[in-house]
């Protein structure tokens, strides 16, 4: 909201500077956000009066103009605009003269005229962004006088941004009221003169929904001067608070709005039929609004109606039918409180964010509308004169909010703020922000002015406490609270450590968007369910993920189109999947890598890669936690991956711990793929499961190496060996695959497999007949099970 | 001086026989033009060997009277010591040569780029949650996480925000349903902890939050974490003193901070947090809008109804909560100047923080 220093002045005499002024708005929880003057730096431009206009006689659009600025001799002008006439009042930039942007005004001829000054638009001081002529004067500016004096443009714009519960300060008077609060200056609220009633015409009023408006006031005013316009004070203290000016009508309610946050609205009377009601919409009722938009109501709407049909939103904007325009004399103008929860939410269901509505639902106060009914009618019948009507007045006196005494423990100031004040200083707090104070021996009981409407519990009298107190000056202790050690689960596995291990093996860790395009799900996870936004920024963050895929895939996509090569990237983030009925959100630590194995280097064969690669920084993992051979990676199938390069993780209590494989090649156009992409999804829980160790023995015996090139099926799976091979026979310690070979030497469909067995007895070193009988059973038992036969 | 001939040997294969004085001679000559220690070693054994020179003219001694034993034997350990010296020179010559010869030829270009494998990197948000837990684990305070689907009574009715509140306006939820949601916030973890956890409490809870709003200075998914303590004793001079010991070790740096007056639903009182502008250092600039301070946090004595929704007796234990921002803390902290560079994970964005 914008103010300007002027305008609070009206209300409060404070002397501290701009600065000062807006460093305590700030302190007092009224954030200041920006402060603009109000006008632009310009000197030399004082109040002219136009003598006389003579055509120019070299140019058709040129007239020569005498102005008088005062007492000295009067200038002569030459002047291009089109509103130039003898005698208008104008801003006259001076010889000397310096506007906005450094133009200096000197002594010229515009074709063969001499013109020693110049007479000014708004525009060309700065105070409007365009404008179609000069600024008009009114006819009683001082002619002389300097234009930054005569509009008191030395003024500072300070934009506050208010928290929702300070519905108090959304006006000038609200701000002053604070301000006079905080520098302990006298506050002056605006006083309005008794309305003198000169016709009898009074509008009837019947509020049908009093719990939605327990206050409803109106009058009638006749015979308005349609050709009266607003007065430049008025267009100046509106411009300041962002208002362009619409004609008195409309910036008296604006006025008034602003200055003392009460919002109105203006009816034209010849467009009320009847009896004015407010009520709840019917069910399909329409109206059409101010700005032309048509909306349908229902009985959750509050409305002002006539006899026939509904004329207006209440307390969030007019309708057009009922609006009044620039040839309105008759009015009927109301002024009304609205409860916060009547209109709460009905703006935004609407799409519709106004002055009024913003007050209204953050609340405004109920006992102000008299005052301001009184101070707009003062406004508009000396504008635009006119006969005023008696005043209807609705009230609902049991349905409006009153502040009850909010019950006070003095002891809580010390308990919540840790500072100890005596009962004075607390005292005229409460006092300084206009609540009445009633103490009883076991309790204060404290009452807010019906402005402070946010004043509910003790917490909200020991903020207004600390606030005026001020934050800086409360004290600081270091934190001192009971605890106990922390609890360290060795048996978790920290996730920190397996990012750190993954970062240590070349992976880039990924942040994306948990929304996602559905096609990518349709895709990766066609027979998932998804969970939609109903909301969504845009189509393609439009369904909650149930795969990191989705968006790692997208990332990488970017990164290739950046011309980067080789992209290995993790995410960590939860999935959303829907199983019998019920949302899962599950923890998954995602993979994908593509491009070069090792990075271009010298001395090195380049290759890319593969599925081992990833496997082994799976492994990697899984070691983290304690024996591999707990985990098995069996081979399975995946919507999303290579039928033939897809491996299940499962760990030894048989629970899927996730997938590894190849983007499946029928996808790859989908997503704008050339090269091979490897994918690996895991359930976080899962690998985070680290085993505690169990010391074994050290056999002190050698071990021994036995080598066997075994010739097997190709489609056969090496691991089924291995792990036949550990867990048949307990002097063999380790199995190593050195080697994998096909072609020459090896019939086809055939393969070699070339494994390193290490022998090792706990109790004994192991002869050679050991080894060739443990051997001898071994290749049996191979042939028998797994066709696998000695290499020749 | 003169070898005294004792008898005629046979040097090598040699058909002559000479005398051991001719045949050290000749050795030391043959020495002085070996060029490898194979033709040295070779030398050695025709001299020192068992069936050496000098073993066999020892042998040799015998023939002698006992009166001229002593003499002679000494005469030829003194030749054998001066031809040893004079063979392991040559030796130790010759092992340099070889020695130089390998260090010149194995002399590589050190210069040239190491080979392997390159790291990767933690995201840089990551990397900033990691040093506020740090900092908030030094003193005691658990992490926990909660669901960023949510209903509406945890991270709404519970902490004071009841439907139609303004305060929902300034939140733009993501919606599922009339009662499902993407948090907007981390607070929601608040309720979840203090549901199954009775105080004394010391917790922080990072994680991803949503916010319906996309534009220069908005993504609609960021990080907060979330933190808040409750106790017997807890006041607002602890509040303040944890976040300005807070701010002061995650900037490292004294830096001075400022509390003042705001609005949570959820606090009461509430305050906003800010820091003097650590790029302009109060100056006044484009980052903090000119005005020398930067906001950073929101906090505040966590609300009596929200402890009433989770029923903790607000008159026995009163507590405090805070919440940031851990992207705006990153781009101050690394001075990154557009938002929307967290979520685009360019690489040559990523790997600045490696």
């Amino acid at each position: 909201m914008l103010v300007n220093e002027a305008w609070l002045k009206e209300f409060v005499d404070y002397s501290i500077p701009t600065h000062q002024l807006t460093d305590k708005l700030t302190m007092a929880g009224l954030e200041v956000d920006s402060v603009t003057t109000a006008a632009a730096d310009f000197t030399g431009v004082l109040v002219g009066e136009v003598l006389s206009v003579e055509p120019h006689p070299n140019a058709d659009k040129l007239r020569l103009c005498k102005v008088s600025i005062g007492d000295v001799e009067p200038l002569d002008i030459v002047c291009g605009a089109s509103n130039v006439r003898t005698g208008l009042r104008v801003p006259v930039a001076t010889i000397g003269a310096v506007l906005p942007s450094n133009f200096k005004i000197k002594p010229s001829k515009l074709r063969g005229e001499s013109s020693n000054g110049m007479l000014c638009s708004e525009q060309e001081l700065g105070l409007a962004e365009a404008a179609d002529g000069l600024m008009e004067l009114p006819n009683d500016a001082p002619v002389g006088a300097d234009i930054r004096d005569y509009l008191q443009l030395d003024d500072m714009i300070i934009e506050v941004d208010l928290t929702p519960n300070r519905a108090d300060c959304l006006s000038i008077e609200g701000v002053a009221r604070e301000i006079a609060c905080f520098s302990e200056q006298p506050f002056h609220a605006k006083q309005t003169s008794q309305i003198e009633v000169t016709i009898d015409e009074k509008q009837t009023v019947y509020v049908e929904a009093a719990e939605d408006c327990p206050r409803y006031l109106g009058r009638v005013i006749k015979g308005l001067d349609r050709t009266a316009s607003t007065p430049i004070w008025m267009q100046e203290k509106l411009r300041r608070c962002g208002q362009r000016s619409l004609g008195p009508l409309v910036d008296v309610t604006n006025y008034v709005l602003l200055e003392l946050g009460q919002p109105l609205h203006a009816f034209d009377l010849n467009q009320i039929k009847g009896d004015v009601k407010v009520r709840r919409a019917k069910n399909n009722e329409s109206l059409i609004l101010l700005n032309e938009q048509a909306i349908e109501l229902d009985e959750t709407v509050l409305v002002i109606a006539d006899q026939d049909k509904a004329l207006a939103l209440a307390g969030i904007m007019g309708g057009e039918a009922s609006a009044v325009h620039d040839d309105t004399t008759d009015i009927f103008l109301e002024c009304a409180f609205f409860t916060p929860t009547a209109i709460a939410g009905k703006s935004r269901q609407f799409g519709l964010h106004t002055d009024s509505s913003h007050r209204f639902e953050r609340g405004v106060d109920p006992d102000l509308c008299y005052r301001a009914l009184d101070r707009a009618i003062e406004l508009l019948t000396d504008i635009a004169g006119g006969q005023v009507g008696p005043l209807t007045d609705v009230t609902s006196v049991k349905s409006l909010p009153t502040n009850n005494p909010v019950k006070f423990r003095f002891e809580r100031i010390q308990r919540v703020l840790g500072i100890s004040l005596d009962e004075n200083t607390v005292e005229s707090c409460f006092k300084n922000l206009g609540m009445q104070v009633e103490k009883s021996s076991s309790a204060w009981f404290v009452t807010a002015p019906s402005y402070r409407f946010d004043i509910a519990i003790e917490a909200d009298l020991i903020e207004e406490i600390a606030r005026l107190y001020g934050y800086d000056n409360l004290p600081q202790n270091s934190l001192n609270v009971s605890g106990s050690l922390a609890k360290v689960e060795e048996k978790v596995q920290p996730l920190d450590r397996i990012k750190d291990l993954l970062v240590d093996l070349g992976y880039q860790e990924a942040v994306t968007y948990s929304f996602v395009e559905q096609k990518a799900l349709d895709l990766l996870t066609p027979n998932d369910e998804v969970y939609r936004l109903q909301n969504p920024i845009s189509s393609d963050m439009s369904v909650m993920r149930t795969t990191l895929w989705a968006g790692l895939l997208k990332a990488m996509d970017a990164n290739i189109k950046r011309n980067e090569e080789t992209i290995r990237f993790f995410e960590s983030g939860l999935t959303f999947t829907v199983k019998d009925g019920q949302l899962e959100q599950q923890q998954m630590l995602s993979l994908l890598a593509t491009g070069q194995a090792y990075p271009e280097q010298w001395g090195e064969t380049a290759r890319e890669i593969d599925f081992y690669d990833v496997k082994n920084d799976i492994e990697a993992i899984l070691s983290l936690n304690g024996v591999l051979s707990d985990y098995e990676f069996k081979p399975a199938k995946h919507d999303a991956l290579h039928p033939g390069q897809t491996a299940e993780l499962v760990n030894k209590e048989g629970e899927q711990v996730g997938f590894i494989g190849l983007l499946h090649p029928a996808l790859e156009g989908e997503f704008d793929i050339k090269k091979p992409v490897y994918l690996v999804e895991l359930k976080q829980s899962l690998i985070q499961i680290k085993d505690i160790p169990e010391y074994q023995g050290i056999s002190k015996y050698p071990s021994v190496r036995r080598d066997l090139a075994l010739i097997l099926d190709e489609k056969s799976h090496v691991n089924e060996i291995v792990d036949y091979i550990s867990k048949q026979y307990s002097l063999v310690n380790e199995v190593i695959v050195f080697d994998i070979y096909q072609g020459k030497g090896v019939e086809s469909g055939r393969k070699s497999v070339a494994l390193g067995l290490i022998l090792q007895d706990k109790s004994k070193t192991l002869v050679e007949q050991d080894v060739e009988q443990l051997i001898e059973d071994l290749l049996n038992k191979l042939d028998n099970l797994f066709n696998a036969r000695l290499r020749e | 001086m003169a070898f005294p001939l004792f008898v005629w040997i046979k040097y090598k294969n040699s058909n002559v026989e000479n005398s051991l004085e001719n045949i050290v001679k000749q050795a030391e000559k043959e020495l002085s033009e070996a060029n490898s220690l194979a033709v040295v070693e070779e030398i050695r054994v025709a001299c020192l060997g068992k069936k050496g020179v000098f073993t066999r003219q020892m042998k040799t001694l015998g023939q002698l009277s006992p009166e001229e034993r002593p003499k002679a034997g000494a005469i030829i350990n003194e030749a054998k010591q001066s031809f040893q010296t004079l063979l392991e020179a040559r030796k130790k010559e010759l092992e340099n040569e070889l020695l130089a010869k390998r260090l010149t030829e194995e002399a590589i270009d050190v210069t040239l780029p190491g080979r392997g494998q390159l790291i990767g990197g933690v995201h840089p948000v990551t990397r900033t949650m990691r040093r506020i837990e740090q900092i908030f684990n030094r003193i005691g305070f658990d992490v926990a996480t909660g669901p960023e689907i949510e209903d509406d009574f945890h991270n709404f009715e519970a902490l004071n925000i009841p439907s139609h509140h303004p305060a929902r306006a300034m939140h733009d939820t993501f919606y599922f349903d009339e009662h499902t949601l993407l948090r907007t916030h981390t607070s929601p973890v608040q309720i979840r902890v203090m549901e199954n956890q009775s105080p004394p409490l010391k917790v922080i809870a990072p994680g991803r939050v949503y916010r319906c709003d996309s534009d220069i200075t908005h993504t609609p998914m960021f990080h907060q974490v979330e933190g808040f303590v409750v106790d017997k004793q807890i006041n607002f001079a602890d509040l303040k003193g944890v976040i300005s010991e807070f701010l002061k070790a995650f900037f490292e740096k004294d830096v001075k901070v400022r509390f003042r007056p705001s609005y949570f639903p959820f606090t009461e009182p509430s305050a906003e947090v800010d820091i003097e502008c650590v790029m302009c250092e109060g100056k006044g600039c484009r980052v903090c809008g000119h005005t020398g301070w930067l906001e950073v946090l929101g906090c505040g004595m966590i609300h009596p109804e929200v402890f009433r929704h989770i029923n903790i007796d607000s008159d026995e234990f009163t507590g405090f909560a805070f919440g940031m921002g851990v992207e705006r803390l990153t781009m101050l902290l690394y001075k990154i100047n557009d938002l929307r560079l967290f979520f685009e994970n360019d690489l040559k964005f990523l790997k600045q923080f490696n």
